[in-house]
């Protein structure tokens, strides 16, 4: 009876020995703990991501100045609960310096707090929930993306000054949706424009009959924030419906992500983002260009978003002499000038970028585009007007920004609504 | 000072013997008890201790109690009473919002209000812990009316869809339940002063609280009752014979069920800080099904070896293999394939199989 | 607030849903109904199917080569075979065994320590796809025969290898094909990678029409024409034809059946793989309407249950009224009340099974 006791007991010290930390940690060393999807449905956007943190980290040859950085990857499913125990695994077996990653708004609000429980610096650069650099800021949590309602700010006033008058949104139902169409409600009201209706799918939905059986017919434009599927299939079944009016639409609705799958009903589709394959600067030219060649893709704003992480981090450890310590380098990530691929960035002093926003048009390139060695004849988001320097709370003050609540369901609420 | 566990684990393990020897040879349903009591205690003890220099192992250690508390309720309806269910997570997951929005919810007068008089109290864990046990038995026993009527594969979907009731719930009632976002939970109460936010302390917390619904399921399914549970699986209708009133058994069973699973929930919440919909998937359900499955039904320390096995594929596979859902399918079926094959089911099938052959060969 | 219009657009636009509802759960219930087998890879066929229609117009389009995938076919095969010859030796079971065993240890070797790896080049082999437009009607059709096919071997594969082994253990038959909804899907991943691709269907059947100043989609009008088409296939195939007599012989007395001189193991084979082809047409029909990318399967597989539960498990009739009853309440529900189009599937599909345990049809 004792034997068998023993045998169990052994067997699971056994198991455990499994876990044995692989080598004790050298003195110049970087940890970085990424979390991204491998597996699971938002596997292709996971290895964007990482496509981009990583392609910075091998220009650098794996080194930040005499630091070697250990990059450790795991694997996230993008869902909340898996995020928080793989970071805790990161953080108590792996001993990361910070760690960084991470897809959906919800990641964000599971990763800040355990961030801030944990002392280890948590670097957001897709994760975009409005309040978490607004109203509920957590210690330890930087952001290098662009919060939800960052971009539709610009994008509301730019809708209303085209003449636009009569906006119906369409928007997944979830904090992104709520954020982005929030953002794009206020501005665009408050120039003179009109929301009509507002409509909230369910995340994947499919078929959306229901929904542009709401649709009035006297429409000037749509706007929309899709994620996903949903993204594909929107704007062949508002047109198939026989609605002519133009698609506006948040980042995701027409990223290059989706892009290369998108036939040509989502021509003419305009939306606002801080970053496109199609920008025309020197920087990005060689980004997308090198991307293409490592990894046989457009470059998304999934994947420069995380090279600029990169580059921040790389950037804030020579600033403090490559000695890590949080404080200090968060220190000294406020205090960067960068100018990263989608333009010039700091950050703001509730730790989230400003950076230019740019009024994007889907528009189809054949040949070649600019020798970049994207497949001819794609579809680019082409860049036709863009505001510099835009921070979250466009055009308030932050002081002003903060005494309203966080954008939802029913915020800003709907005067003109039928 | 430092290695406190390594006294209390060998204090557990001798009174464990001790016992062991002491007790009589003809009750040995109370050995097995005390025996299974003891070595778990031992397990557990070790951990923190194993932990100092393989990090990680009592955070793991922690979420296999969490979820060992899952598979074992589950156990009580697919191993005792033969009803298989693919929405245990429904309770699991209802009683970990309750415990989640009650936590955070200050807007909610009357149930913050007693919260915060059970928390200047020192009382604010009991207080979730009694909660999450009134939300399950609430859900349970209204699920259980709808469902108990079914057998066999009308049982495993009728129970399935109602789980994903109660996920659509966790996903629209946004108001509530912060629908996709999840909700954070800022930290534990602390238990007659002993801060749980600590997660040495809590560790031991779930440790207790695990023993002790390990304890009262034990006695459960060994008593009178459960006994005609395991009637109820072989032969429903000759329990009917006998006079038995079988619907009410198997929805009692049911409940008790429900029990746990919200127990689990409440450990969960705190455990993780966090709760958000994907923890009441239909994945959830079916890897509680396949703990069970995995360590053998109809044995409360089989759910916990294959929780214990499930979740330390989850966390080590992911590190080796970059594409772990072909193995963990791969060993889906296995297992599976093993069971049916040799007739045997689970891991401890296979052990008191083995044990079987031996004995068989001595003689 | 709704018009006449508009509701004539919305019942149109149900009753397009439903038909692919239909397609998607006739296949679950044919399966479940005849061989008592709850399978949860369905949907993950579903999707498979998909990508197997994409690849095939992208042979088409010649962006990309045969003879990787033609390659993965071959080893398939002498996997096959491989095992049938361990099977005399030994009973079906074990032999399927020890094929998932060595699969298994050539999986982790050759995804984690080999420099060459095996696996990726034989097993699993990875195909860049891209999204296609401006088909012919002709080309659909290939790919519905060329999709039919391959999924249906590969429901044989999967019926006569694993399945039959499990005898009518419920759970054993769950933990199973869940762990197959893995495999497929994580396969799928691997193979064609993650992108969220589209193919549109013929411009024959693209665009819309308009009719008293309504526009109708015509591809719904699609949806529906396949379907019905399939629903009087399956009718006219296992009640009028000798095949279908055989089917319910088998399904009713497996032991009289077999004393009479059919092949049960035969037919059972047979209809498994006609359920996955059923989800085969489903999968490219529905594909030009929902798009193919990972973590469809798993988001489709509730409704398809819906549709089952409340038609009735096993009953194709029961699955007609099943996919109509969910087209029009999830269409209904989320155009009236948007905050309630969870549980207006799910909460009906409660109630049904609360009054009949075995749905609208079924026999229980």
């Amino acid at each position: 009876m004792l034997k068998r006791l023993v045998v169990l007991v052994a067997v699971i010290a056994l198991s455990f020995t499994f876990a044995v930390k692989d080598a004790t940690s050298a003195e110049k060393e970087f940890r970085i703990g990424w979390l991204a999807a491998v597996t699971g449905w938002a596997a292709q956007i996971g290895k964007d991501m990482t496509n981009g943190f990583k392609m910075y980290l091998d220009q650098q040859n794996y080194k930040f100045g005499p630091l070697k950085v250990k990059f450790i990857v795991e694997d996230n499913l993008a869902k909340p609960p898996v995020n928080v125990r793989k970071a805790m695994k990161l953080i108590k077996r792996d001993k990361v310096h910070l760690f960084s990653g991470g897809l959906l708004a919800s990641t964000g609000y599971a990763l800040a707090p355990l961030a801030e429980r944990t002392n280890v610096l948590y670097i957001s650069p897709i994760p975009a929930a409005d309040d978490l650099t607004q109203r509920k800021r957590y210690k330890n949590f930087m952001r290098l993306g662009f919060t939800s309602s960052q971009n539709s700010h610009p994008q509301g006033q730019w809708a209303c000054e085209q003449g636009f008058k009569k906006v119906v949104t369409i928007a997944a139902d979830y904090a992104f949706g709520y954020e982005t169409v929030g953002g794009f409600q206020k501005t665009f009201e408050a120039c003179g424009g009109k929301i009509i209706k507002k409509l909230w799918p369910k995340i994947g939905t499919k078929d959306f009959a229901p929904y542009l059986a709401k649709f009035p017919k006297d429409l000037d434009a749509v706007f929309t924030l899709m994620v996903g599927g949903m993204s594909l299939s929107f704007p062949k079944q508002f047109r198939g419906a026989g609605f002519k009016a133009p698609m506006l639409g948040g980042i995701t609705s027409a990223d290059e992500f989706i892009l290369p799958n998108m036939g040509d009903e989502a021509i003419g589709y305009i939306t606002a983002g801080q970053y496109s394959a199609a920008l025309d600067t020197k920087k990005n030219r060689a980004f997308v260009k090198e991307y293409q060649k490592r990894y046989g893709k457009m470059a998304s704003y999934y994947s420069e978003s995380c090279y600029t992480a990169a580059l921040f981090i790389h950037k804030a450890l020579a600033k403090i002499n490559y000695k890590y310590d949080r404080d200090k380098f968060k220190d000294a990530m406020r205090s960067l000038r960068v100018d990263a691929i989608r333009g010039p960035v700091y950050l703001d002093k509730f730790d989230n970028p400003v950076h230019n926003v740019y009024i994007r048009k889907v528009v189809r390139i054949s040949g070649d585009h600019k020798g970049l060695g994207v497949k001819p004849n794609s579809l680019w988001n082409k860049v036709i007007k863009t505001y510099p320097a835009i921070g979250q709370f466009y055009p308030d003050s932050a002081e002003k920004f903060l005494k309203q609540p966080v954008y939802s369901k029913n915020f800003p609420p709907c005067k003109h609504c039928r | 000072m430092k290695s406190i566990e390594l006294l209390i684990s060998a204090i557990a393990l001798g009174l464990g013997i001790i016992c062991y020897l002491k007790l009589d040879k003809k009750n040995i349903i109370l050995k097995k008890f005390v025996m299974l009591f003891f070595g778990l205690l031992t397990i557990g003890c070790l951990t923190p201790f194993i932990d100092k220099y393989v990090p990680l192992s009592q955070l793991i250690m922690n979420e296999i109690l969490v979820f060992g508390v899952l598979a074992m309720s589950l156990d009580i309806l697919m191993g005792y009473t033969g009803l298989a269910s693919l929405g245990h997570a429904a309770y699991f997951g209802v009683s970990s919002y309750a415990c989640a929005i009650v936590m955070t919810k200050t807007s909610w007068v009357t149930s913050f209000a007693a919260y915060t008089w059970a928390q200047s109290n020192g009382l604010g864990i009991i207080f979730l812990l009694v909660l999450a046990i009134v939300v399950a038995i609430f859900f349970a026993a209204f699920f259980g009316l709808l469902a108990i009527r079914a057998t066999d594969v009308y049982f495993l979907m009728i129970t399935l869809s109602l789980a994903m009731v109660v996920w659509g719930l966790a996903y629209r009632w946004s108001a509530v339940t912060e629908g996709d976002n999840g909700i954070n939970v800022p930290g534990r109460p602390s238990l007659f002063g002993i801060n749980l936010d600590n997660d040495y302390n809590f560790y031991f917390f779930t440790l207790g609280i695990f023993l002790l619904c390990f304890s009262v399921m034990y006695l459960f399914v060994n008593s009178p009752f459960g006994k005609t549970l395991v009637g109820i699986r072989e032969s429903e209708e000759r329990m009917k014979m006998l006079g038995y009133n079988t619907w009410l058994h198997k929805y009692i069973a049911f409940i008790v069920a429900g029990i746990f699973s919200g127990i689990a929930g409440f450990l969960w919440t705190l455990f993780n800080l966090f709760v958000s919909p994907p923890d009441l998937e239909l994945i959830t359900s079916a890897e509680a099904l396949f703990m069970v499955a995995l360590g053998g039904p109809a044995t409360l320390l089989g759910p916990v070896i294959g929780a214990s096995i499930i979740k330390i594929l989850q966390q080590f596979v992911s590190i080796y293999v970059e594409r772990w859902p072909l193995i963990l399918g791969a060993i889906y079926i296995i297992t599976i394939m093993v069971s049916r094959l040799y007739k045997v089911e689970g891991i401890l099938g296979i052990v008191s199989k083995i044990r079987g052959s031996s004995a068989s060969s001595k003689e | 607030m709704f018009s006449a219009e508009k509701m004539i657009i919305l019942t149109y636009s149900s009753f397009a849903y439903a038909a692919l509802l239909f397609l998607l759960a006739s296949g679950l219930s044919l399966i479940f109904g005849v061989m008592r087998i709850v399978n949860l890879a369905h949907a993950a066929f579903f999707l498979f199917s998909g990508y197997i229609a994409l690849e095939f117009y992208n042979i088409i389009y010649g962006t990309v080569s045969l003879i990787p995938r033609f390659i993965q076919i071959i080893s398939w095969t002498v996997l096959y075979f491989v095992w049938k010859s361990i099977s005399k030796k030994m009973s079906g079971g074990r032999s399927a065994l020890l094929l998932l065993v060595i699969y298994l240890i050539i999986e982790i070797f050759s995804l984690s320590f080999w420099s060459f790896p095996i696996y990726e080049n034989l097993f699993f082999v990875k195909v860049p796809v891209k999204s296609v437009a401006n088909l012919s009607i002709w080309m659909l059709i290939g790919a519905l025969i060329f999709t039919i096919i391959i999924i249906s071997l590969a429901g044989f594969f999967v019926e006569r290898v694993f399945l039959r082994q499990l005898g009518q253990d419920t759970i054993a038959q769950v933990l199973v094909t869940i762990g197959f909804a893995f495999i497929l899907q994580d396969g799928s991943l691997y193979m064609w990678g993650g992108d969220n691709y589209f193919f549109d269907l013929p411009k024959l059947l693209g665009g819309s029409f308009t009719m008293q100043g309504m526009t109708f989609e015509k591809f719904r009008l699609f949806l529906i024409f396949v379907a019905a088409i399939v629903a009087i296939a399956l009718y006219f195939c296992i009640e009028r034809t000798k095949l279908g007599a055989i089917m319910r012989a088998t399904v009713d007395d497996p032991e009289m059946a077999r004393g009479v001189g059919i092949n049960t193991n035969i037919v059972s084979m047979s209809i498994f793989a006609i359920g996955t082809s059923l989800a085969a047409i489903g999968g490219i029909v529905g594909a030009s309407f929902l798009g193919v990318y990972p973590g469809l399967d798993f988001e489709i597989l509730p409704y398809a249950f819906a549709v089952v539960i409340i038609g009735g498990m096993g009953s194709l009739g029961g699955a007609l009224v099943g996919s109509i009853i969910v087209g029009l309440i999830e269409n209904f529900a989320t155009a009236f009340f948007p905050e309630l189009n969870y549980f207006a599937l799910f909460a009906p599909m409660a109630i049904i099974l609360a009054v009949k345990p075995t749905g609208l049809f079924g026999k229980g």
